[in-house]
């Protein structure tokens, strides 16, 4: 039968048109973006840069590394992560086990999602005042607390999900065959919702690591190696900025390279919560 | 006849709504028992007050005994994982858990520390997949995800899972619902064969299949218990108007 192009075919045409317009935007970004930190990091990046905190006169081209960056940003996004795992683990398991699908869960939902909203210079912010109201200098402890509160309403909302698509059934199922809650969660859930978990932990981890604002104030900036909670820390993005913001071409391909070494961090964090997901998620009931 | 689970005075109600009234009931040992009813008339309430998964049900407020080898499983005393043990449960769709085919009956082997060593539980597995019917179709694959079988070879997983744990009674909540008709006859058989050591209790609204399997049939209607009875009596000459109607089709 001869295809008639009736209007439901041209609508149909112009959806496939317009679908493969967003993915090549999405696609080309990502393309344009790599392309980008590749060939203007890649030449200016060297072992000095991995291995050393910068010399005297670095931001000016002379000698020197970003160690102290890469350290910092290492240490504050990770401790940030794991203090809005402790944090907001038990917030999760507390709305799906008590709170439910009550007036109070919505509240507390719409609340991290707006927390969630909130640009991170706002943390940053927040927590520079917080800090000078107690009369705390920046500091890496600073950093760390504005990171954990910038990521703890992702991460909550995150693992909120997971928890929510446990099927009920399931439970029901160990519990038939004698178990106690404590199997059940510790034998059965986890197992069932720990791929999600990772997910969301890296969604976290992610957003904390190339976060700027919140640490602008909060954990300053240093060229000394992180060594201790209460003085300043150096991060990745900051250094990033500070790089490019400097008129000497060699030294914003230093930026370039240390925008690539950021990148490089949280794919190998990305890929790395992938494998272990597939390989914790092979058993997963969907 | 040896009276294996007796209900007593059984009353269940959620909230304000009371489902099942007044329930006297004994149901005989190592025969299957088969609760029928149209939908809607408490016969899964009934089963899940056998084992007592009524209390994760919210708002569920049970009343009564239920006494199995002569212990109240109500009192407040019992200890319900052992209850839970004992009594064995084939839910109406299959839920595997997230682990491989062989973890899956190994799971109630390792919680209730039913086994020694490792050898023995490989023969536990190996033995009660057999005994499922399942062994053949996964024995190259036991450490393979348990989602890969189809919704038949899971429920006999299920079937497996369960009976690893030496349960003496069997409930199946409409076990063969969510099947094709081939596994659906899979499980039936495998359910004729097991009574010889179980207990089971069977709740369907399919009649023939009621008329296929039982030994022994509890009429429900309306949360009440119409009429009980061994099966060819209730089926072939039902004391009871609404048992008459139902055999004949009209609810």
């Amino acid at each position: 039968m001869k295809k008639r192009w009736a209007k439901r075919h041209v609508a149909e045409a112009i959806f496939k048109v317009l679908m493969l317009v967003s993915f090549a935007m999405v696609a080309g970004s990502l393309a344009l973006i790599l392309w980008t930190i590749l060939s203007k990091g890649l030449p200016a990046i060297n072992w000095a840069m991995l291995t050393q905190a910068p010399k005297g006169g670095y931001y000016l081209g002379k000698e020197g590394g970003i160690l102290n960056a890469i350290l910092g940003s290492l240490i504050m996004a990770g401790s940030g992560t794991l203090l809005a795992l402790i944090i907001g683990l038990p917030i999760a398991l507390y709305l799906e086990t008590y709170l439910r699908n009550s007036l109070w869960a919505r509240y507390v939902r719409l609340a991290l999602d707006i927390l969630w909203g909130i640009p991170s210079i706002v943390y940053g912010a927040f927590c520079f005042i917080f800090m000078l109201a107690i009369g705390m200098r920046a500091s890496m402890l600073g950093g760390i607390i504005a990171l954990t509160l910038l990521e703890l309403p992702i991460l909550t909302r995150a693992m909120d999900e997971v928890i929510r698509m446990l099927p009920r059934d399931l439970e029901q199922a160990a519990l038939a065959l004698g178990s106690t809650r404590l199997e059940v969660a510790l034998r059965v859930v986890t197992r069932q919702m720990l791929p999600g978990i990772v997910t969301a932990i890296l969604l976290a981890f992610g957003r904390g690591i190339g976060d700027a604002a919140s640490v602008l104030f909060t954990a300053g900036y240093t060229d000394r190696m992180p060594n201790s909670l209460l003085r300043p820390a150096a991060s990745l993005p900051l250094a990033i900025y500070f790089q490019l913001s400097m008129p000497y071409p060699e030294v914003q391909k230093r930026a370039y390279a240390a925008a690539l070494i950021l990148t490089v961090i949280v794919l190998v964090a990305s890929l790395g919560s992938r494998w272990i997901s597939s390989r914790l998620g092979k058993n997963v009931i969907k | 006849m040896d009276t294996h689970i007796k209900i007593t005075d059984f009353h269940v109600s959620y909230g304000e709504q009371s489902v099942l009234e007044d329930i006297n009931l004994e149901i005989p040992k190592g025969e299957i028992t088969v609760i029928m009813g149209p939908s809607g008339c408490g016969k899964t309430t009934l089963l899940k007050g056998m084992n007592r998964f009524l209390e994760l049900v919210e708002g569920a407020h049970v009343k009564g005994q239920v006494f199995i080898d002569g212990e109240d499983i109500y009192d407040p005393g019992m200890d319900v994982t052992e209850i839970r043990k004992k009594v064995g449960l084939l839910a109406q769709r299959p839920y595997p858990l997230p682990m491989s085919i062989y973890d899956n009956v190994a799971y109630g082997l390792r919680i209730h520390q039913m086994c020694k060593n490792g050898r023995e539980m490989d023969e536990r597995v190996c033995h009660y997949l057999q005994e499922a019917g399942l062994w053949e179709e996964v024995k190259d694959r036991l450490h393979k995800p348990a989602l890969g079988l189809s919704i038949g070879q899971q429920q006999r997983l299920c079937l497996a899972r369960g009976l690893a744990i030496k349960p003496e009674i069997l409930l199946g909540d409409e076990p063969t619902s969510a099947l094709d008709p081939i596994s659906a006859q899979h499980i039936e058989k495998r359910l004729l064969a097991l009574k010889e050591e179980y207990t089971i209790v069977l709740v369907t609204h399919i009649l023939r299949q009621a008329k296929r399997l039982a030994d022994y049939v509890v009429f429900m209607y309306l949360g009440e218990m119409v009429e009980c009875g061994p099966a060819r009596e209730v089926f072939e000459n039902p004391q009871k108007e609404r048992t008459r109607a139902y055999l004949a089709g009209q609810f």
